[in-house]
């Protein structure tokens, strides 16, 4: 079986891969490009740790087919701090110990990340069903819920 | 598995029709992606259909609402005149998986899928709409509620395919609904489901109604004795309880991981009672 | 030990020091390695829950373009511990496959896609064989037993096969306390099994040479257990087989163990290349973790006045299809908590056509402390009592013989209890088909073996090197003992968690242990480093080392010296220590045993439907004894997480088996674990009863939490249904039931 060539914008690079026809996007990212920042919780659209962006759109890359995104823009979590600066919702997790293991928080950043591009003052419960699809264990969620509000909050200007 | 991207629907036929293998489509593949994953299902060809120019938008005219077969939920859930016309199919709509899911999920793949959970499927029974489908001899039209025959299976021929999903304008003090139960408050499946559309009269007494139930049966259910037990009444109490005891009558479930037989009859007719309040507020009546 | 002392660094919040890696995506998981040449692995399983393997054949897999290896149960040897033995058989089927999902068969191949059309290759006959799930019907005499001669001693004689072991705790006469009582109530509760539902598959990546020489990467709680039971297994010294704990996401007990290394290790060395094996998530349903499910009876008796007189537990196990030895930790928790002077607990553990049982936070005490607990709350009612007042009524305290043996020294269990009778929630109103609930909960903690290693470095720098996987911020609390204990500020210790080659050995990130086993480590580590820096200075000053003193991060002279020369910073001596005798260092190996035990008190207030029987988690509220919180948003962040864990196991969470012995729920979309906009904020309160057994006062913490959510939120939705429920998960048709049941 040949390959598929796809030509795609990763995190503002070009980027060109060969996949196959049922490889996903999570697997070239990780696989391929060595982006392993988007994990593969489940494979099936249930947890949210492969959260990308394909043209500013919120999706699973296990649920995007390598072959789809010819023509696309795609950003990940490798994309969101500036250099060395972190994002605020980055430094905000962070200080917020909002995380335990870490494997779910490159999507949780991916998924809070697109709600306050589209809603910059979300209320408690608008990100807690934005963050639905992202499932994490350890925290029982009240850390990344304070530090996303928190983020939100600096990123408007208000004063913490 | 080979892999092909179509620009018309023409030529997603002729595919479908020389291919001597299994064929699947895919547009949002949110169902697709997750059977390739688990093996449940390995076709010989998939079809990208979302190059199709169209397949991404909305139109409406004076009649209808024609709504593209890649539109995903989370454009659905931005169009806001539809949104205000039928917020019960969007919220349906909206209500399938996560937001990751919204972004690539479509109406017709929810339809297409087949399942008898199917969150959209009951909105769109009862609110008439219709799809076109295109094959080798031509278009055709036929209700929602006759795609789906049984779990799993559709009433498309093998080289028939959905072009779009034809909404009629919703009508003047009429109403929408959708509510189904899950255990959690996201990422489940429906165990039971009920969307209700309903017309009212001058008087705000129910002039027409339509009520169909999801996952209590094979297929999705349009339930006329639900519909009779609401028209003529303002939703008094005792048209609730005929309502609710016609929606349990209709069901047919099964025992499964979701929910028992016992607890979907019952749940149906609750959530059939509750959407139809919903519907009846919307348009503009007062309980 | 001076519980007045002022800590510097204890109790503040630093950011975690791998942090940065984790919010960028560049910590490097179980899955996110790769090598040069690397082949990819697949695992065949069983379709059934119980058949004799009849035969396999691999010709047509192995004959696949691209197949490296194909390896099956006869590619491994014998072992001699009967434990790693069964781990083994539990990793690949030996003969019988006994349960759905039991590895058969497994390949490497150069691509996944290559991979997955060989496993269809695999031809495997199978003879089916009659299966047991359910723990009660597993103990009839007619049951299926799935090993035959595999009963520990403790079990009585004539008891049917798959019952592998009985333990009886307790003291006094319990037939003499039910008769003094004014009600005895006696009930039966199920419990579902539950999975740790770790967000992070199991992964490995394993390279063989040809040398015998291994290297093996994996996610793991313990390497070294790992490198114990893989080399074991693969009939190699330990020395020789190097394994390094890759960043972990999330193990709650159930990485402490192995699923798939072996078959790693097994198909590098037949293949001569490096190969990863990840699971998918549907393989780590069938194939890894769960806890037991319970079917339990409890009897209770207590006076009008609330004091209990009397309790009495049968506690039956099931734990999947291998002997284990786990419902003695449910025996021994389930009256922990209360100060009783007639009191028994028994356990039966049995085997079913279910996977092998691995811990899961605290385990085997949720589901005990759940069914006494609910027994008291009903209790409480009966006698319309404050269910807290009761509570502390009969808690333990210091000097209380536990239910299981030994006296309690300094515990927090009446401070955890006060301060929720205090907290505004439990006095706060409650809404219509709303209720509260509240439940106690305890959990041992663990000491164990540990190492920790200690270099300053000539820039008065610190780096220390543990052997525990940090799974939830340990290198923060470890590099905060550090640095209270040298003196010197968090950001100049960095800490690693060392390979098995560049560390002594340490017992398994379980047990809540780390911080506390971790941190006497720690801190010896730097004591012995201090005493060394004091020889350094007094050599500089001429004087004799007793001259000498360490104080707040720097020697000082003392005595008649004292004055004399100005104190010598870490950092100076740090900067002098090639010219005063070579580099400084401080290690420690020890077992520290006084882990001290914990408890904590859970409220909780829910909201039920009476209509379709949904629970709404509206309130929620932790107290928990932590000795001293080291770091406490992570101290906290484990009060919460075992909360959450705890709601999801009393709602939703189960397995769910069909008469066919199959799973029947293996993904997250129907193992419903609780999703961001099920819950409330989880409100914690932090008590602080310092443990007798560490410097600093530490207790064990991630536990504890676990324990009392099942009681807790089950009291709340009966509360809030007015029905009671015996039967965890309390899922929607089952509340309706009820409710039904009661019209």
């Amino acid at each position: 079986m040949s390959k598929i060539h796809v030509s795609t914008e990763i995190n503002g690079d070009q980027v060109e891969f060969l996949c196959e026809t049922d490889e996903t996007l999570l697997d070239v990212l990780r696989d391929q490009l060595g982006l392993t920042g988007a994990k593969e919780g489940c494979g099936t659209g249930d947890c949210g740790a492969c959260s990308v962006t394909v043209d500013g759109r919120l999706v699973c890359s296990c649920l995007v087919l390598g072959a789809e995104v010819e023509g696309s823009a795609v950003t990940t979590i490798e994309g969101m701090a500036d250099g060395d600066a972190l994002h605020p919702l980055q430094r905000h997790l962070l200080e917020g110990a909002a995380l335990q293991c870490g494997i779910c928080t490159p999507g949780v950043l991916v998924a809070a990340k697109a709600l306050l591009d589209k809603n910059p003052d979300p209320s408690e419960e608008e990100l807690r069903y934005w963050l639905a699809g992202n499932l994490c264990r350890c925290t029982g969620y009240d850390k990344i819920i304070r530090s996303v509000m928190t983020a939100a909050a600096e990123m408007r200007g208000e004063k913490s | 598995m080979r892999y092909v991207g179509v620009n018309s629907f023409a030529d997603a036929v002729d595919l479908m029709g020389s291919e001597q293998g299994k064929c699947m489509i895919l547009a949002g593949g949110t169902d697709v992606l997750v059977q390739l994953k688990l093996g449940l299902v390995e076709p010989d060809l998939l079809i990208n259909i979302k190059a199709i120019p169209g397949v991404k938008e909305i139109s409406v005219s004076s009649t209808e609402y024609r709504i593209g077969v890649a539109v995903s939920g989370a454009e659905l859930g931005e169009d806001a005149g539809l949104k205000a016309e039928w917020p019960g199919i969007v919220e349906a709509m909206e209500l399938i998986g996560s937001t990751q899911v919204q972004g690539r999920a479509t109406l017709v793949g929810n339809l297409c899928n087949a399942s008898p959970a199917a969150d959209a499927v009951p909105a769109l029974v009862s609110a008439a709409a219709r799809v076109e489908i295109l094959g080798p001899l031509g278009r055709r039209k036929i209700n929602v509620k006759d795609v789906t025959i049984a779990p799993g299976k559709t009433s498309l021929a093998k080289d028939e395919i959905i072009t779009a999903v034809c909404l009629p304008r919703q009508q003047k003090n009429s109403g929408d609904a959708y509510l189904r139960f899950i255990p959690r408050t996201e990422m489940d499946i429906a165990v039971a489901s009920a969307a209700v559309n309903l017309i009212l009269a001058q008087d705000g007494s129910v002039q027409s109604a339509r009520v169909s139930l999801g996952a209590v049966a094979p297929t999705v259910l349009l339930v006329d004795d639900a519909a009779k037990a609401l028209v003529g009444s303002k939703l008094d109490d005792a048209a609730l309880e005929q309502l609710s005891m016609a929606c349990s009558a209709a069901c047919s479930p099964i025992d499964d991981r979701r929910g028992t037989i016992d607890f979907r009859t019952k749940t149906a007719g609750v959530l059939a009672c509750r959407a139809a309040k919903i519907a009846f507020q919307r348009a503009g009546g007062s309980l | 030990m001076n519980v007045k002392r002022k800590f510097k660094v204890l109790g503040t919040r630093p950011v975690r020091p791998d942090g940065v890696e984790k919010v960028t995506g560049k910590a490097l998981f179980g899955a996110d390695t790769y090598a040069t040449g690397m082949l990819h692995a697949r695992i065949l399983r069983s379709p059934h829950a119980h058949a004799r393997i009849v035969s396999i054949d691999t010709s047509a897999a192995e004959a696949l373009a691209g197949v490296k290896a194909v390896i099956t149960s006869a590619d491994f040897g014998e072992v001699d511990s009967e434990m790693t033995r069964d781990t083994m058989h539990n990793c690949m089927a030996n003969g019988v496959a006994l349960y759905d999902g039991h590895a058969v068969a497994a390949v490497a191949a150069i691509s996944k896609s290559v991979a997955a059309a060989a496993l269809k290759l695999i031809k495997v006959e199978y003879e089916t064989l009659p299966h047991v799930t359910d723990v009660d019907a597993a103990m009839q005499p007619d049951a299926p037993v799935l090993h035959a001669n595999r009963q520990h001693r403790s079990v009585v004689a004539g008891t049917p096969g798959n019952v592998v072991y009985y333990c009886d705790f307790g003291h006094g006469d319990v037939d003499a306390g039910f008769a003094a009582a004014d009600k005895v109530i006696e009930r039966t509760f199920k419990t579902a099994a539950t999975h740790q539902g770790y967000i992070e598959p199991h992964a490995c990546l394993a390279n063989v040479g040809s040398d015998g020489k291994a290297d093996l990467w994996c996610s793991t709680q313990g390497h070294y257990n790992v490198r114990l039971i893989c080399a074991e297994i693969m009939g190699m010294d330990e020395s020789q087989l190097r394994v390094t704990a890759s960043e972990i996401g999330g193990g709650f007990g159930g990485k402490t163990t192995v699923f798939i290394e072996p078959v790693a290790l097994a198909l590098s060395r037949k293949a001569g290349k490096p190969v990863k094996l990840v699971m998918s998530r549907d393989e780590v349903f069938r194939a890894s973790g769960p806890t037991m499910s319970a079917s339990m009876d409890i009897k209770i008796g207590m006076n009008a006045d609330g004091k209990i007189t009397a309790g009495h537990a049968k506690l039956r196990y099931q734990g999947g299809a291998f002997p284990y030895q786990m419902v003695m930790m449910g025996a021994m928790s389930a009256f922990a908590t209360y100060d009783l002077e007639h009191v028994r607990a028994e356990g039966w553990d049995v085997m079913t056509n279910r996977p092998k049982m691995i811990s899961y936070r605290a385990p085997g005490a949720p589901m005990a402390v759940y069914a006494v607990e609910s027994v008291i709350g009903e209790l409480a009612a009966e006698f319309d009592l404050d269910p807290i007042d009761v509570r502390i009524l009969n808690a333990s305290r210091e000097g209380t013989k536990s239910s299981y043996g030994p006296t309690f020294k300094a515990i927090g269990l009446v401070e955890s209890l006060e301060a929720a009778k205090a907290h505004p929630h439990y006095s706060a109103p409650l809404g219509a088909n709303q209720g509260r609930g509240v439940s106690c909960g305890f959990w041992f903690n663990f000491g164990g073996q540990v190492s920790v290693s200690m270099a300053i470095n000539a820039d008065g720098t610190v780096n220390l090197i543990e052997g525990n996987p940090d799974i939830g911020g340990s290198r923060a609390s470890i590099s905060m003992m550090a640095a209270e204990e040298l003196g010197i500020p968090y950001e100049k210790i960095k800490t690693i968690i060392g390979d098995t080659a560049s560390v002594g050995f340490s017992d398994v990130t379980d047990g809540s242990r780390v911080t506390f086993a971790v941190g006497i480590a720690t801190i010896n580590a730097a004591k012995a480093a201090k005493a060394e820096m004091c020889k350094r200075a007094a050599k500089t000053w001429g004087i004799d080392v007793d001259a000498v003193e360490w104080i707040d991060g720097a020697v000082h002279p003392t005595g008649h010296n004292a004055g004399e020369f100005p104190p010598l910073s870490l950092a100076e001596i740090a900067a002098n220590s090639g010219r005063t005798g070579g580099p400084i260092a401080g290690h420690h190996e020890g077992a520290p045993d006084k882990a001290g035990v914990s408890f904590g008190v859970h409220l909780v207030d829910t909201e039920v439907d009476p209509e379709t029987g949904f629970t709404t988690v509206k309130r929620y509220t932790v107290f928990q004894d932590v000795g001293k919180a080291i770091h406490p948003s992570y101290v906290e962040g484990q009060m919460q997480g075992g909360a959450v864990q705890g709601i999801g196991w009393a709602l939703n969470e189960e397995y769910i088996y069909g008469e066919d012995g199959r799973l029947q729920n293996a993904g997250f979309l129907d193992y419903r674990i609780p999703v961001a906009s099920d819950l409330p904020m989880i409100d914690t309160v932090i008590i602080e009863v310092p443990n007798p057994g560490h410097p600093f006062g530490v207790r064990g913490c991630g536990e504890t939490a676990i324990v009392p959510p099942l009681a807790a939120v089950g009291a709340a939705v009966c509360a809030a249904a007015g029905v009671r429920l015996f039967e965890l998960p309390m899922s929607p048709p089952k509340i309706m039931a009820a409710i039904d049941a009661k019209k």
